[in-house]
């Protein structure tokens, strides 16, 4: 497998460490360095490899450069808030921090360039020079000549450097309309069944053979590879259950051989495992701890979505509900449901409104809907219009209008029907009688 | 202080009335402070350890945990909807893991950061206390000053991670012997760093999520914690998370007391007990707790309410100076000036208590100051005594009615407490179906709760309250010995004596808060309301007597504005200018004294015309009316009703 990756201009030696770092990615690598040639020689100007999460593109690149030591920069496109640290970590990586202190305030592209131009004469690169972005896919968002720029960037600079661009989309959601270089493309594909067990197998516990882990990996893949195939997840995962897997070894039950007894035990532990710790309904710190106390069947321990009552005061309950109402019937309809006149007979539309979400309204109707729900009368106070924006940051309404428009605000109401029907039954309000849909 | 003495009623002695008011607020405030950092003892207890053991993990090098290694352990902290009582939580959150834990904590807010750099920034800032500069055009002039002061640093994670290590090694240099000396304490080498958010719902979760990818990037060589405080429920975090970056961290749940639970326990410390010689009326805690509960859930709140009582109380009732403890009140009694004792004469329930008296006494009563006071002595250790009576016995028939079914007379004891302050209790009909229910329950029950009640009678050491002990444990005594129809009329008959309203007491005005009007109009304010009252009857505010006019009528002399208004509550939905415009001529030239007819008019229209379109524009900016665009010449209204 090492043949694949043989090319001239790097140690033998070294090609080897690197090919054993990464397995199933030889393809990949070899196409890489084929790409980059030898260090001394220019490369191509830029780059593109796409994939799914997990699926080796960091690690791969990460790898190459360190082990065969080539200079480089690595740059997550997250942290970079602003395209002046972005700059300044690339400066900083190729040439010390000096020149990193020569970036002006608020630099832009040509300041960058300039920059670039005049260090790299003074030290000129006898070996290509790579910047790495992860997560270019943000790049997009930035000024809209960043991109076009750092694609020819060996031109704009004149010295050997390659840009390496990391993304989870393909290249064709990148292209800006006004044309621009175009990279070469690589793609990742995601790893098979067999290339994850390879992998995972990889991180064996010390104290253990390896062909006891690879076995427990072929479980663990057994029953999670139909839910999920992110190989970060899954060494998660491979990590939070071993030692459940362990427990009947360490009692000397079983032996390390008898994999179908140990199946036995792991499997309905491992679909419990699916529906909660996978969903992060319970850390994985409480999860060692329920495998700790498991025979004392701790009930005590609810996942983050069971706790979802919410105790408001009184008005602001009677605010939400009305927020609902007026979500969710059409606005014609107020007048049956809120005027004290015999209701007409309609036709049920079979949970049309509920279907289509919960659609805007303007202030003076809720306020029109909540002082016709509310029992007794209540006095506009500063206290009801100050709990209308408090439920807007606890984000059970939404604003729909802009921030500044002072004059008739609109908003949403962002809960769900099982959370409003809770609310009114602590308030004795029948809201199913007075839902459209539901007549 | 010149505040409180401007306008005071009584003004000789307001500087006495003053300082009590101050002394007795900054004991009520304390207490508070107290009792609130002992109800969150517990779960910031629980949160200091869950600190702790994240810290001490990540130095474990064992298999399990180097696997899980890139999670940064998060605390979910749940607190309830009433968010202005959280800022004192998270403040001795910080205080104590500053204390105990790390000297590195940062809180933020949500709206200061509205952009993932200026969250990045104000972490930095409050860990590294440096300013940090963002490349922000706004911001520029402060720094431009700043930068001289400070080293300024680039705002990203790998800078803190860089002052992170070298103030380790510091510590490392700086204390080696203190290491060796000192094993019982958690590594103090590597202390987390905690990033507490305050209001996790009001965050962009755009920010948040790419905030903690970052920040994951950097968990291995920095020890990141994260706080979050929640107001509603857990199950936000997934509302605002996605997958792939709640897999990030390693929630832990911690639940806060309930904000119900917290003011009973504060109502329990501060009003029902004889400590505070400051009382509140049954109407004004009737205000005060439908604020709470119908309104914001805010316990500070509630606390700045019965501040504000506070205040009034001592700014408004002269006779205030004796609301104190039972020492200073006997000596300010002495000192009170003829005109004090005056008005104790026209006090309602003194007035009552006189009339109560022997002719000779009541002569004397009205027309001898020296003996006023001696009485006056004896009636305010009489409120004294009332008030350690009545606490005692409220809490003893609580303990007895407030297991019954259905609870009739209230499951809290503050509704207990609103009862007997507004009337004598035991008129009440739910007093006599809890009484009727009392007497069904079962005898070990029944036993149990007087059990309780001889528990709280215990340590109250008046006399009469030693008596009914004694009776209580007599009682008990009989029960057990299944001896029950001769025993009854004592227990429906022991409130009789200690319970009944505080209004029935002479001299109560000295102690009770009664204008729950005031602080109703203080602390529930609304606006919508004074604005119509002031457009509709102008005569309200600006006391002028030309605009005294019957109700529901404007004076042709009112402001423009006002007529304006009156006029347009006239019309409907959509309001024609030029209507509007004729209607205000008619009735400005009326009150001019002017024939509308003559030629006059018309010269004048212009100034009026001026007039007309100030007082359209003010109410515009008062939100009455807003210019539209589905007809022209016409504004649309925005309130409802009128006429």
């Amino acid at each position: 497998m090492a043949a694949l990756l043989q090319h001239a201009g790097y140690e033998e030696e070294r090609l080897l460490r690197v090919a054993q770092q990464m397995p199933c990615r030889e393809v990949q690598a070899g196409m890489l360095l084929s790409l980059m040639g030898q260090p001394q020689q220019y490369s191509y100007p830029s780059i593109f490899i796409y994939g799914h999460r997990a699926s080796g593109k960091s690690h791969v690149m990460h790898v190459l450069l360190k082990e065969l030591e080539l200079p480089h920069a690595t740059v997550s496109c997250v942290e970079c808030v602003s395209v002046a640290l972005l700059f300044e970590q690339v400066l900083l990586s190729f040439f010390g921090c000096d020149a990193a202190s020569l970036l002006p305030r608020s630099p832009s592209l040509s300041d960058f360039v300039r920059i670039y131009r005049q260090q790299c004469s003074q030290s000129p690169a006898k070996q290509t020079r790579y910047i790495v972005m992860e997560k270019a896919e943000l790049l997009r968002d930035t000024d809209a000549n960043l991109l076009p720029a750092l694609l020819r960037l060996q031109e704009l600079v004149e010295d050997n450097v390659t840009i390496i661009l990391l993304s989870e989309i393909v290249w064709d959601k990148f292209r800006p309309n006004t044309g621009c270089f175009e990279p070469l493309l690589l793609h990742f594909p995601d790893y098979s069944k067999g290339e994850l067990q390879q992998i995972l197998s990889q991180d064996r516990h010390p104290s253990y053979t390896a062909e006891f882990y690879s076995s427990y990996i072929n479980i663990l893949l057994g029953v999670f590879y139909s839910v999920c195939r992110d190989l970060r997840e899954l060494r998660h995962l491979a990590a939070l259950n071993f030692s459940k897997f362990c427990e009947p070894l360490a009692e000397g039950k079983v032996k390390e051989t008898d994999t179908h007894k140990l199946w036995r035990n792991i499997e309905p532990h491992l679909k419990k495992a699916m529906q909660t710790v996978y969903l992060r309904e319970v850390s994985s710190l409480q999860w060692e701890q329920m495998q700790q106390m498991e025979e004392k069947e701790s009930g005590a321990l609810r996942g983050l979505s069971a706790h979802t009552h919410v105790e408001l005061p009184y008005y602001s309950k009677f605010l939400l509900i009305a927020a609902y109402l007026a979500s969710y019937n059409p606005a014609r309809t107020d007048k049956r449901f809120f005027l004290k006149v015999d209701r007409f007979n309609f036709t049920p539309k079979n949970l049309l409104n509920h279907l289509l979400g919960p659609k805007p309204f303007p202030l003076d109707r809720l306020l029109a809907i909540f002082y016709s729900v509310v029992d007794n009368r209540v006095a506009p106070t500063a206290s009801i219009f100050s709990q209308i924006s408090s439920l807007v940051t606890l984000q059970l309404l939404t604003q729909v209008s802009h921030d500044d428009q002072l004059d008739a605000p609109k908003y949403k109401c962002a809960v769900s029907m099982d959370f409003i029907c809770a609310i009114s039954r602590t308030v004795n309000f029948d809201i199913v009688k007075y839902l459209y849909d539901f007549l | 202080e010149d505040h409180f003495t401007n306008g005071c009623e009584g003004a000789d002695n307001s500087e006495i009335r003053f300082k009590l008011c101050q002394d007795l607020w900054h004991k009520i405030r304390a207490d508070t402070e107290v009792l609130q950092d002992e109800l969150n003892r517990k779960i910031l207890d629980s949160l200091l350890d869950f600190t702790r053991k994240c810290s001490s993990t990540r130095q474990h090098s064992d298999w399990a945990s180097q696997m899980r290694a890139s999670e940064i352990p998060t605390a979910a902290l749940v607190l309830g909807v009433n968010v202005p009582d959280h800022d004192m939580t998270f403040q001795s959150l910080s205080e104590l893991l500053q204390q105990s834990v790390t000297p590195h904590v940062a809180s933020v807010q949500a709206k200061e950061c509205g952009a993932l750099k200026h969250l990045m920034k104000r972490v930095l800032e409050r860990l590294m206390d440096t300013v940090v500069t963002v490349d922000d055009e706004e911001e520029e002039e402060t720094e431009q000053t700043s930068t001289q002061l400070h080293k300024s640093v680039h705002c990203s994670l790998s800078t803190l991670c860089d002052w992170y290590n070298a103030k380790t090694m510091k510590s490392k240099t700086g204390t080696p012997g203190k290491k060796r000396s000192s094993p019982v304490r958690d590594d103090p080498q590597q202390p987390p760093v905690v990033i507490i958010f305050k209001d996790l719902e009001a965050f962009n979760p755009k920010v948040l999520q790419d905030f903690i990818l970052i920040c994951s990037r950097y968990v291995e060589r920095l020890p990141l914690m994260f706080i979050f405080g929640i107001a509603t429920s857990p199950s936000t975090i997934q509302h605002m998370l996605p997958h792939s970056v709640s897999s990030l961290l390693c929630i832990e749940l911690f639940q806060s007391l309930s904000c119900t639970q917290h003011l009973a326990t504060v109502i329990d410390k501060l009003i029902l007990t004889p400590q505070f010689p400051f009382k509140l009326n049954g109407k004004v805690m009737q205000v005060l707790m439908s604020i709470f509960l119908y309104h914001d859930f805010s316990v500070r709140n509630f606390i700045k309410g019965v501040q504000l009582a506070l205040l009034e109380h001592f700014h408004s009732q002269p006779l205030s100076v004796l609301c104190c403890k039972k020492k200073e009140a006997l000596l300010n009694v002495m000192q009170l000036s003829h005109h004090d004792l005056e008005s104790i004469r026209h006090l309602l329930s003194f007035r009552r208590y006189v009339e109560k008296q022997e002719p000779q006494e009541q002569l004397n009563l009205f027309r001898d100051d020296t003996h006023l006071k001696e009485v006056c002595q004896k009636l305010i250790k009489d409120l004294r005594k009332y008030h350690k009576n009545y606490y005692p016995v409220l809490r003893c028939l609580h303990t007895l009615t407030s297991s019954l079914p259905r609870y009739p007379l209230g499951k809290q004891v503050r509704e207990l407490h609103l009862i007997c302050l507004e009337k004598n209790v035991w008129e009440n009909e739910d007093y006599q179906t809890a009484m009727k229910l009392l007497k069904m329950l079962a005898k070990d029950e029944l036993i149990a709760s007087l059990q309780r009640c001889v528990e709280i009678l215990q340590p109250v050491k008046s006399k009469k309250m030693k008596k009914a002990l004694v009776e209580l444990e007599e009682l008990l005594a009989k029960f057990k010995q299944l001896d029950i129809n001769s025993s009854w009329a004592n227990i429906t008959l022991a409130p009789r004596s200690h319970l009944s309203p505080p209004e029935s007491q002479t001299l109560n005005e000295v102690c009770y808060y009664s204008s729950s009007a005031t602080v109703r109009r203080h602390l529930n304010a609304t606006p919508r309301t004074s604005i119509q009252a002031a457009l509709s009857s102008p005569y309200y505010y600006l006391q002028n007597e030309s605009l005294k006019t019957e109700d529901g009528t404007v004076s042709n002399a009112a402001p423009d504005i006002c007529i304006a208004y009156k006029l347009h509550l006239e019309c409907g939905r959509l309001i024609n200018l030029y209507d509007w415009l004729e209607a205000y001529a008619t009735v400005v030239s009326a009150a001019e004294g002017n024939n509308p007819d003559s030629d006059n008019v018309r010269k004048v229209e212009e100034v009026k015309h001026a007039r007309f379109i100030q007082a359209v524009s003010e109410l515009e900016f008062l939100g009455f009316i807003k210019s539209t665009k589905q007809k022209t010449d016409h504004v649309a209204r925005l309130t409802w009703g009128g006429c």
